[in-house]
């Protein structure tokens, strides 16, 4: 039995194997170049360590403990032998491991990521939906512009907008930062994310903190998904309702509700769902700026802070780690397709 | 005889050199295109751009550098129309010198990726096999990361600065091109006409250069204009993160980060720059956008 099932989903598993080589050699460039990228940063590494008052012995002696006196080749095997073991190496503003800050400070952009990706597909599937049906009339029209206005405004300018009117001039939301600084370490960390931990411990006071702060970053990050996911719906609609199925259904007397929802947009289900995972990993793009608009305490802010510091580990790892996130999220819709559309076994 | 002939043949809309033909699919091209209003209100608000950057002195009412602190953060008036920075200077006189510095970035990005795009695509798709797997390769990684976060590790690598930020957007760029024109190098291959120079003996070198070159280059040129916007927007994302342009140079981007940290009180410092990030960029995507329903008429 378990021979046969080996044998079974052959072809659909061979181009998951196919493209999980792919993406293990993707990787691998992704080291090379943040390794390369490393090296030819400006910054002394060695003189971030040992301080400038240091004297010439010291000086030399971090050099050769950091490996700056091997080969290039051998100093990028001890890359990677570090970066098997996780270890980043330390931050210069916290003094602390770089992994440590990275798991400290994710929670908080995956759960502004994902309110921002909520709103994202709550408004651009029905918007697409909606523009695929208004085919060339006035409101696809007015919807085209209004994604590609959330194409061509810069987030971070938007953010500060919003700042100004939503929380300087009406005060409807929150400010900086997470929550009002008087809730600021009342709840313990489970998760990381506010929202689900203050919801966990009952601290409903917290909580609507929480959400007063992170309804107007998400929703302002969100912008954009919303546009990408309301254009790319409305092309894949646009597909389904040319079909001779769609004809069909008209032509039996369906209502047009179950025709666009029940028919045509089941069929879709499996090309947004590809699309809302890429809508996601474009959202940690926007983040690195949108947190520092909002000091948001996250991971874009915290590889902006480093990247002025000039703090090479933290920003290489940050980078890789985006890096590692987007092939992964790639990967992923790959699978996705091989799993849910039946074509493609 | 022979005169009418080639007179008839001057007359008629044939193209005779593959330059000819190019031009007249610009030209066909450039009609169908104005067809759509919005294309159209795009390419008027580039031409604008345009000429704002070429007649900036004229245009401006003050000195875009000049500092009077007497007269900071000045709300919009009859004199500074869209208000002053903290040292006095005329942010409307800062945006019109602004538009010189977008255009010079969105060019010399633009003049860098075509080439080196061109360059690796047609290579990769001629020759194929190993030659292609290891660009393609090399193309995959440089797509695997968002522009903005690898401009952010290639500026932190060479330090902040325009120049820099321009290398820094050039080097996320190219990887789409070059894979557009690898995709069209694949369909020339084979063709007709590729063969038979070939069996003229002509070097592969001269292939691509005056034979593929040449048909890649109309698609490459919308994908160029059609990048133009979030050049836009990435070159400003690092001028708001103080990466890109430094002070006291009127970079649009730059502008609204030093004004972040008086936009409380006056809006009108981060207002006025970002409505103009948002037009040029709007602009060309319309532009763009426009292109793309040109060349493919499946998404209209």
């Amino acid at each position: 039995m378990s021979l046969l099932s080996l044998n079974l989903p052959s072809r659909g598993l061979r181009r998951v194997m196919h493209r999980l080589s792919a993406v293990t050699l993707t990787l691998f460039g992704l080291l090379t170049l943040t390794f390369i990228i490393g090296r030819v940063m400006p910054i002394d590494p060695v003189l971030a360590v040992v301080g400038p008052d240091a004297d010439s012995s010291t000086y030399d002696q971090v050099y050769r403990q950091m490996g700056f006196d091997r080969s290039l080749w051998v100093q990028f095997g001890y890359y990677l032998r570090d970066l098997a073991q996780g270890d980043f190496g330390n931050a210069l503003l916290t003094g602390r491991p770089v992994v440590d800050d990275i798991l400290r400070t994710f929670p908080a952009t995956i759960e502004l990521a994902t309110v921002a990706i909520i709103f994202g597909i709550g408004v651009g599937v029905p918007m697409g939906v909606y523009a695929a049906t208004q085919r060339g009339r006035l409101a696809d029209h007015v919807i085209r512009v209004i994604s590609l206005f959330g194409y061509s405004t810069p987030v971070f300018w938007v953010g500060m907008i919003g700042l100004i009117i939503f929380y300087g001039w009406l005060n409807w939301v929150g400010g900086a930062g997470r929550v009002d600084l008087a809730y600021d370490g009342l709840v313990t960390p489970v998760t990381g994310m506010l929202l689900i931990d203050s919801a966990l411990a009952g601290d409903w006071e917290v909580f609507g903190s929480a959400f007063k702060h992170i309804i107007l970053p998400a929703f302002i990050l969100g912008l954009n998904s919303v546009s990408f996911i309301g254009r790319m719906t409305r092309s894949f609609m646009l597909t389904q309702l040319s079909q001779e199925y769609i004809l069909t259904a008209r032509v039996k007397g369906l209502p047009e509700r179950v025709v666009i929802w029940r028919h045509a947009f089941r069929n879709i289900l499996v090309q947004l769902l590809t699309i809302v995972a890429l809508a996601y990993g474009s959202l940690l793009e926007g983040a690195v700026l949108i947190e520092t608009v909002f000091a948001w305490p996250g991971f874009g802010q915290y590889l902006t802070s480093s990247l002025l510091l000039g703090d090479m580990n933290a920003v290489m790892a940050s980078v890789l780690l985006i890096g590692l996130i987007f092939v992964l999220l790639n990967l992923l819709t790959d699978v996705l397709y091989q799993v849910f559309d039946p074509r493609t076994r | 005889m022979t005169t009418q002939i080639s007179m008839a043949a001057r007359t008629s809309s044939e193209p005779h050199t593959r330059y000819q033909a190019l031009w007249l699919s610009l030209g066909t091209g450039a009609r169908r295109l104005l067809h759509n209003p919005l294309t159209g209100a795009g390419l008027l608000v580039v031409l604008l751009l345009l000429l704002v950057a070429l007649f900036a002195p004229w245009l401006a009412t003050h000195d875009p550098l000049a500092q009077d602190l007497n007269r900071s953060l000045h709300a919009p008036n009859a004199d500074n129309w869209f208000g002053t920075d903290e040292f006095g200077r005329d942010i409307f006189s800062r945006l019109v010198y602004g538009s010189r510095i977008t255009l010079y970035i969105i060019a010399l990005v633009t003049v860098i990726v075509g080439p080196i795009g061109l360059a690796v695509g047609t290579i990769s798709g001629y020759f194929g096999g190993v030659v292609d797997m290891l660009f393609m390769r090399i193309t995959d990684i440089f797509i695997s990361f968002p522009s903005l976060v690898l401009a952010l590790a290639f500026v932190a690598a060479l330090g902040p600065g325009l120049e820099h930020a321009v290398i820094a957007i050039a080097l996320t760029t190219w990887p789409p091109i070059a894979r557009l024109a690898r995709a069209e190098t694949l369909q020339l291959r084979n063709a007709d006409f590729i063969v038979a120079v070939q069996l003229q003996g002509a070097s592969s070198a001269r292939v691509i250069l005056r034979h593929i070159v040449p048909m890649c280059l109309s698609s490459v040129i919308v994908r160029l204009t059609m990048n133009m916007a979030g050049i836009i927007l990435t070159a400003a994302g690092l001028g708001f993160l103080g990466l890109g342009a430094q002070p006291p140079l009127p970079e649009w981007g730059a502008m609204i980060s030093t004004g972040r940290s008086y936009m409380m009180e006056c809006w009108w410092l981060v207002a006025a720059p970002g409505l103009a990030i948002m037009l040029v960029s709007l602009a060309f995507n319309l532009l763009g956008d426009g292109l793309r329903d040109l060349l493919d008429p499946r998404s209209e």
